[in-house]
């Protein structure tokens, strides 16, 4: 292999993920992209979904949820509001979650309190459909 | 002199206190931990973001730029984040703050400038309101907060932000204090909007050997979705700064207490010694020299 691609995962509560990679894909707001080293510089916003750290011909899969993607000559860097590495959770533990966050959706009773359950429902239910694959 | 019952009771009030303020100690040390590595955890992220910011910053400085980022092109009401503890006794650090907020408060208002205060933690409230209460615009207590996160830097940036996009003030700072060391807490303002103001020039930026980035939406829209969250982390950072200075603060005031009690103890001892010594003394005396009138 040639160059490697210097990758930085944080969160606001820790630093995920920092070393060097082969090639990340990140799911990207208008579609995934994949970043190898000596990418231009770039920065995109990011959907939930998986990103896939590439590294000697393995892939690790982790969840994340809003943030923003930057890459410049140094390496890639995402700012993930959340981070959740797949095998730490279960399909029925999110389910079960996912459950829990509907009925608070349906008992919310300002815009605050709705905005915040839906956005909690949505992250799971992206977290789910990833999971089911 | 004291009689003897007094000083018995006053030592075991005494030693009472000192277990009391021994075991505040230990919690505090702690909690300092915790928080000190909830403090550590959340650099990374918060130095990427001013990062990325600074960059973001240098790229987007045309007319359309958001109003976050450029400010309002006044500077003519200030809002005053004082950001404080929730609980009294831990030494100077509340006082420090307040003092800080006021010495800003004096400053700005004889420039002319109208204040408003937003304060986080009541003690900061509780020491600003005799002055100043009509400029107190509310009160966060973080008292029923579990644990500082995300999402409660998130309400409190949210409601700045919707008071800013309301045209409730031009320039906001942030007053809190420094995490220098577990003994050292050392109170700071800094700009929080205009963001543009608050971007550190030493945030090292990229050297992008001459290519140019590409943004994916475009540069507005990254900005529009960057800032409030940007604003987020620096108060995230300053919170939770400010709960391990806090712990800090308390754990070093706890521990001088803790030594004054028990330096107290001991004068209490001595005197209680002494008496009770008297005491024998004067009844053998009182024995003595009425065998010898027999």
């Amino acid at each position: 292999m040639t160059e490697k691609l210097s990758f930085d995962l944080v969160s606001p509560e820790k630093r995920v993920f920092a070393g060097e990679v082969d090639m990340v894909v990140v799911p990207g707001e208008l579609g995934d992209f994949g970043v190898l080293a000596g990418h231009a510089p770039f920065m995109s916003t990011i959907r939930s979904g998986t990103i896939a750290i590439h590294e000697d011909g393995a892939v690790t899969r982790t969840f994340i949820h809003g943030g923003f993607a930057e890459v410049t000559p140094d390496g890639l860097t995402i700012l993930a509001e959340e981070a959740i590495a797949l095998d730490s959770v279960t399909a029925d533990a999110v389910s079960a979650e996912l459950q829990q966050a509907r009925e608070t959706l349906a008992m919310a009773r300002d815009d605050h309190e709705r905005d915040t359950a839906q956005a909690q429902v949505d992250k799971l239910e992206a977290l789910l459909g990833v999971l089911a694959h | 002199m004291a009689s003897l019952k007094e000083l018995k009771n006053r030592i075991s009030s005494v030693n009472s206190t000192k277990k009391i303020t021994k075991a505040m100690q230990m919690v505090a040390a702690a909690k300092l931990r915790k928080a000190q590595d909830a403090a550590e955890a959340a650099r990374p992220y918060a130095e990427r973001m001013a990062a990325v910011m600074a960059n973001l910053a240098t790229a987007a400085d045309g007319p359309e730029a958001p109003r976050l980022l450029v400010g309002t092109g006044k500077d003519e009401v200030r809002l005053l984040l004082v950001a404080a503890a929730d609980r009294g006794l831990c030494g100077g650090f509340n006082t420090n703050i307040a003092r800080l907020a006021r010495e800003r408060i004096a400053a700005l208002t004889s420039a002319g400038k109208t204040v408003k205060i937003l304060c986080v933690g009541k003690k900061g409230a509780d020491a600003l309101k005799r002055l100043h209460s009509e400029k107190i615009i509310g009160v966060i207590e973080l008292k029923t907060v579990k644990a500082l996160d995300g999402a409660v830097a998130g309400q409190i940036g949210d409601r700045i932000v919707s008071l800013f996009d309301e045209g409730g003030f031009d320039v906001c700072e942030v007053i809190s204090s420094q995490f220098i060391s577990v003994m050292t807490q050392k109170p700071r303002a800094q700009v929080l909007i205009p963001a543009r103001d608050a971007i550190d020039e030493s945030v090292p930026r990229p050297d992008l050997k001459g290519a140019i980035y590409e943004y994916e939406p475009d540069e507005e829209q990254i900005l529009a979705a960057l800032l409030p969250r940007y604003i987020k982390t620096v108060l995230l950072s300053a919170l939770l700064e400010n709960a391990a200075g806090e712990m800090g603060a308390k754990m070093a005031a706890m521990d001088s207490a803790t030594r004054n009690a028990g330096e107290l103890i001991d004068k209490l001892k001595l005197e209680f010694n002494r008496t009770r010594q008297a005491k024998i003394t004067k009844e053998l005396i009182e024995i003595i020299s009425g065998a010898e009138a027999v």
